[in-house]
């Protein structure tokens, strides 16, 4: 069990997304930094699908009521147990009683703004349309379909499984694949179906200039700001499915990123969509920073999938090693 | 914005957009109704998501190529004959105007007709349930008066109230939660559309008839 201590966590439960419910208007939810989530959950043993805490507001603090296994990833906040740090991207035992805290991110070789606390056994909430994550739009999912709030008890852990082989770690996949364009983050973009449509000015624009994310940003999407995109001709589009990733131009020619709780469908002209492999770079940029846009096609987009897939298989590689020496030892 | 042939677009690596000819009209859509339930046994499919006159298809997984997939829905829509829906009807009573409707000076500003002459043609059709989408439980409607179609807002708004009743260029709906939504805003309803209690937990589906009756209009 585990006691939420911040007076404003505005934390959520997120496991990497509610697929096959779009039928019913249901979006995606899931992990902004999907990669970190699962990561985190292949280094203490668990599915990569189980569920953690996402962090977006700090300091963030939580009590550990049973011992239990855990790792922060995600940004690299400093962390503490009962005032004593602890490594990013590293697996922990925690006793009953003990204090996690987590602070701002700090800077380091990447920028990134949202951690994942993941335990042994994952965040026992209950699954809801194939899902544990939360729905906010819906208020369903996750803890009582709502953002965590100072003295809300999550259950965690299988019983059996409070204590774990612990102590390794991983290097964040922001260190060992950044993707920069003149010391920006970058994201790869396959065009839309309106992207024609838009003035070469515009379209030039788009991919030279960096775009700023602006405080309007969230979990349901990005508000960039930077030159103004517009269409050769208006158009007013018939409602049509979209995903997170898809970038929007509003009339007001600012286009806004789908993010993870971004709704199911729109209307908006496309541009084009951040690739579902860079989704989790996107998820970490801080609100302030500037972004960037590098064309892609298919096959570049099926290789940034796979070399995901890669650094996920060596996780669960090493954390498999790490457990069997130790057993040994 | 409308094409002489179907046309297939990318929606990243996650899925494909296919969209339909022509005006948006009920045999259309009865058409994107049978090509879905074909997709959905398909394979290379997750889900089969139909929009207004038009179908995206969500992926298992990332196909090497998606060329083949995109060509079979090609074939599938012209082969595909409408497929049409018996469904329930659910009376929604609306107020217009006032607090509820706080953007009907935008539509009235942009159709030159008064509250009265917009519910008179709002409330007129039995407007059928096209697709689901946008929010949990939301409903897109087809069969809106064109007259009283109004363009997108701007920039969207940040918080529409669930129960809100709205146009959006030549669609009509209402929001079934809180949230986003870039549309005109016109009036209000109390009806629940989703819950996830039920099974199914949305409370209309495509085929369904939904009327709206004036219940009060705020001038």
């Amino acid at each position: 069990m585990i006691e939420i201590l911040s007076e404003t966590a505005l934390a959520t439960v997120q496991d990497l997304g509610r697929l096959g419910a779009l039928g019913f208007g249901v979006g995606n939810s899931g992990a902004m930094d999907d990669l970190a989530l699962a990561a985190g959950n292949l280094l203490l043993g668990n599915d990569e699908t189980d569920a953690g805490v996402e962090v977006q507001i700090f300091p963030f603090a939580v009590r550990f009521q049973a011992p239990v296994a855990f790792a922060v990833t995600g940004a690299d906040c400093a962390a503490t147990l009962d005032g004593r740090p602890i490594l990013p991207w590293w697996s922990c035992q925690a006793s009953a009683g003990q204090v996690l805290r987590l602070s701002s991110p700090v800077a380091s070789t990447w920028k990134a703004s949202r951690a994942y606390l993941c335990v042994a056994g994952g965040i026992d909430a209950p699954v809801v349309l194939g899902s544990r994550s939360t729905q906010l739009r819906g208020a369903f999912g996750g803890h009582q379909g709502r953002a965590l709030m100072q003295g809300d008890v999550l259950a965690a852990g299988a019983p059996g499984e409070g204590v774990r082989r612990v102590g390794f770690g991983l290097r964040p996949p922001g260190d060992v694949d950044p993707l920069l364009q003149d010391g920006v983050a970058a994201m790869r973009v396959l065009p839309a179906a309106e992207y024609e449509r838009f003035s070469s000015d515009s379209l030039a624009s788009f991919w030279v200039e960096p775009w700023k994310i602006t405080p309007q940003s969230d979990r349901y999407g990005y508000r960039l700001a930077g030159p103004t995109l517009s269409l050769t001709t208006a158009l007013e589009l018939r409602s049509h499915g979209i995903v997170p990733g898809v970038i929007q131009v509003p009339p007001g020619g600012q286009p806004i990123v789908q993010m993870r709780d971004a709704q199911p469908s729109g209307g908006y002209p496309k541009i084009g969509t951040v690739i579902a492999a860079d989704l989790w770079r996107l998820g970490q940029a801080p609100i302030g920073s500037k972004i960037r846009f590098v064309h892609c096609d298919w096959n570049a987009a099926i290789a940034a999938e796979a070399r995901n897939r890669d650094y996920l298989d060596k996780v669960r590689r090493l954390t498999a090693l790490y457990r069997s020496q130790q057993e040994k030892g | 914005m409308t094409q002489e042939f179907p046309t297939v677009s990318f929606l990243g690596t996650t899925a494909l957009l296919f969209e339909a000819p022509g005006e948006t009209s009920l045999a259309a859509q009865q058409r994107i109704w049978s090509l879905a339930q074909e997709a959905q046994s398909w394979p290379e499919v997750a889900e089969a998501v139909p929009g207004m006159n038009n179908l995206m298809v969500t992926f298992p997984q990332t196909p090497a190529d998606p060329a083949p997939l995109a060509s079979s829905l090609r074939a599938a829509w012209e082969a595909a004959t409408p497929l049409p829906l018996e469904g329930r009807l659910v009376e929604l009573p609306v107020t217009y105007g006032g607090d509820a409707g706080p953007h009907i000076a935008d539509v009235i500003a942009h159709t030159g007709l008064d509250i009265d002459e917009i519910v008179a043609r709002h409330t007129a059709p039995d407007y059928p349930v096209y697709a689901i989408g946008s929010h949990p439980g939301y409903c897109y409607l087809g069969g809106m008066d064109p007259r009283i179609a109004t363009p997108r807002r701007k920039t969207p708004v940040l918080r529409l109230p669930g129960g809100a009743v709205s146009i959006g260029g030549p669609q009509t709906g209402v929001s079934a939660s809180d949230g986003p939504s870039g549309w005109n805003t016109i009036g209000g309803t109390t009806m629940v559309f989703f819950d996830t209690a039920q099974s199914p937990p949305c409370l209309l589906r495509p085929g369904d008839i939904v009327r709206f009756r004036a219940a009060r209009v705020i001038r």
